[in-house]
């Protein structure tokens, strides 16, 4: 019988149980991606760490000299840059709007979508078109509906008389932050919809009928049972969307250039590092941003409604 | 009454929603279709069907080559992390060991990564390998996003079938290899292609990498070649091109996710509320 299992496994080693057979085969098989996640994400992170420490710069980088933590706390580091604290408060202001917004519309849009009615098919292909865009295309596209000679909607504020002249939208200091908002709800709020629109459809219909039968209006049936029904899965889906706005690159890159107005901590590490070719300097940086999110990640694993042992919860 | 009004409220909100998703594409298509002068007034229609400013995005420069680009490096990034993932998959769904938990909460840590935290780290990576300004550069790292949610999505897919399946093949003496081959892999055709659109997406889509890794235009994706259509000057961007470009590399994913709309919906809330 013990040749059997050894042989099913694949071990062939005498006396080895199935158990440890298939705990050598588990790890035989997870070899693949350890090796590709060490590769591409925990090797660069630990040299990005390094050359946070050093002086290095992008044309070669093998000269790289440690400098301690001046990239950070020296006279020049990044704590002591007004950019850097700009481009810090620009994304904590983006984040804060735009999730805010996205929830709430994402909240209505599920609504809608869960409601029974002909025609909601149409409007869940719908809510997927902006989803499905690339994000660079989205840019593009509002930045012409957002131009400030031609674009559709300085015409149609104009011909309503909501604005006496066009508006710059990504070009002036006050509207860029809007503009890029505007554009990341509308990509992103679908995305939410459909995370909330899942956690709607597992809710027990009972208690509705039970606030129907005693007449309670739809509104009040919503703050008082729906809501704190699907709070948790509401609070996940906020945090994923926090910690994916706070990493924002490519649609202000786009609609905005490098702006100050807009500028977020990725945009400013990457210029830092590409553009500027001060990789130690970036490196500390995007290490800076990197320490954020991870602590955010730490605790959201904490507080850990992650369901990592499969049983129904 | 009250209830007819109700209704009216529903379906005025729906076509809202509508129209609010579905508008900028919209015009962009139709801008698309628009020349010179046309472009500065903003009609809802374009005067006529006119695809010129396909032609011109296509013929000149290396846009047809971006887009042979995109999809090399989409189609191989999906092969590699479904490869990589259903192995991975397999350990940690079907099998007990210790480590099993750390791991898993590695791979979600790895997907709440910044992308630029190991943009100086995979650029010397990069340089190492010698695939600066080469696609492989962005097959490479592309798979710091995908692997974390098809590892994820996989594994909760094949952790909810049924012990029996492979109990029987285990006493037919079948290998841990040929089980997954031949009976997993039929039962998770589903998850496959939701999992493989997702990175298909994410690849098709991404632009950090592709901007830092690619430089000629010849090996750069077609993210990165929209973002950097310019005109003649800086002040006169070439927008009926930039829309005909912006359409033509988003149809095929539009199209893609409205066929798998179910599948996508699926995936994406498997990622996040099951796990």
């Amino acid at each position: 019988m013990s040749l059997t299992m050894d042989r099913l496994a694949g071990a062939g080693l005498p006396g080895l149980s199935l158990r440890a057979s298939r705990v050598r085969t588990a790890w035989l098989f997870l070899t693949p991606m350890i090796v590709a996640l060490v590769l591409v994400a925990g090797w660069p992170l630990l040299r990005t760490l390094w050359f946070s420490m050093t002086d290095a710069n992008l044309k070669d980088l093998s000269t790289a000299k440690f400098i301690g933590l001046d990239n950070y706390f020296g006279e020049y580091g990044v704590l002591s840059d007004p950019d850097w604290w700009r481009a810090v408060a620009n994304t904590l202001r983006f984040t804060v709007i735009s999730v805010a917004i996205e929830t709430v519309l994402g909240t209505v849009f599920a609504l809608v979508l869960n409601a029974d009615f002909p025609g909601r098919g149409l409007v869940r292909t719908a809510v997927l078109v902006p989803w499905a865009i690339p994000t660079i295309v989205s840019a593009k596209m509002w930045a012409w509906m957002l131009n400030d000679q031609f674009g559709v909607i300085n015409h149609v504020l104009l011909s309503l008389r909501l604005i006496a002249r066009p508006l710059a939208w990504t070009a002036s200091p006050d509207l860029a932050m809007v503009s890029v908002i505007m554009v990341d709800v509308w990509k992103t709020t679908p995305f939410m919809a459909l995370l909330i629109l899942a956690a709607l459809q597992m809710l027990p219909t009972d208690c509705y009928e039970a606030a129907r039968v005693d007449g309670v209006s739809p509104i009040k049936v919503f703050f008082r049972v729906t809501l704190p029904l699907i709070r948790p899965a509401l609070m996940v889906a906020v945090i994923f969307r926090a910690l994916d706005a706070l990493r924002i690159f490519d649609l202000i890159y786009v609609l905005t250039s490098s702006s100050k107005y807009t500028m977020s901590m990725s945009i400013y590490a990457r210029q830092q590092l590409v553009d500027f070719q001060q990789v130690g300097y970036g490196s500390a940086a995007s290490t800076v941003l990197f320490l954020m999110v991870a602590v955010c990640t730490a605790l959201t694993i904490m507080i850990g409604r992650v369901n990592l042992e499969g049983e129904t919860r | 009454m009250k209830r007819a009004l109700r209704r009216v409220g529903l379906y005025a909100l729906a076509a809202v929603i509508i129209a609010y998703s579905v508008f900028p594409f919209y015009y962009a298509i139709v801008s698309s279709m628009k020349h010179g002068s046309q472009l500065f007034s903003p009609a809802l229609l374009p005067p006529h069907l006119d695809f010129s400013n396909y032609a011109t995005v296509l013929q000149q420069g290396p846009f047809l080559r971006n887009i042979a680009n995109s999809v090399f490096v989409a189609v191989m990034v999906v092969a590699i992390s479904l490869f990589i993932g259903l192995t991975a998959a397999y350990a940690l769904s079907r099998v007990q060991f210790s480590g099993r938990k750390p791991l898993l909460l590695t791979v979600l840590a790895i997907s709440m990564f910044p992308q630029v935290a190991v943009l100086s780290g995979l650029f010397e990576l990069v340089r190492f390998l010698g695939i600066y300004d080469r696609p492989w550069s962005l097959i490479l790292s592309y798979l710091i996003f995908t692997l974390p949610f098809t590892v994820w999505v996989l594994t909760t897919f094949m952790r909810d079938l049924p012990k029996e399946l492979e109990e029987a093949a285990i006493m037919d003496q079948a290998s841990p290899w040929i089980i997954l081959r031949r009976v997993f892999m039929p039962l998770l055709w589903p998850a496959l292609v939701t999992t493989g659109l997702l990175a298909f997406i994410g690849s098709w889509n991404e632009f950090l990498y592709a901007l830092t890794f690619t430089l000629s235009p010849n090996e750069r994706t077609v993210p990165v070649a929209i973002a950097l259509l310019s005109g003649a000057t800086q002040f006169e961007l070439p927008w009926g091109p930039i829309m005909a470009a912006s359409v033509t590399v988003t149809v095929p994913v539009v199209v893609m996710v409205l066929i798998f709309q179910r599948r996508i919906v699926s995936g994406l809330t498997a990622g996040a509320v099951k796990g």
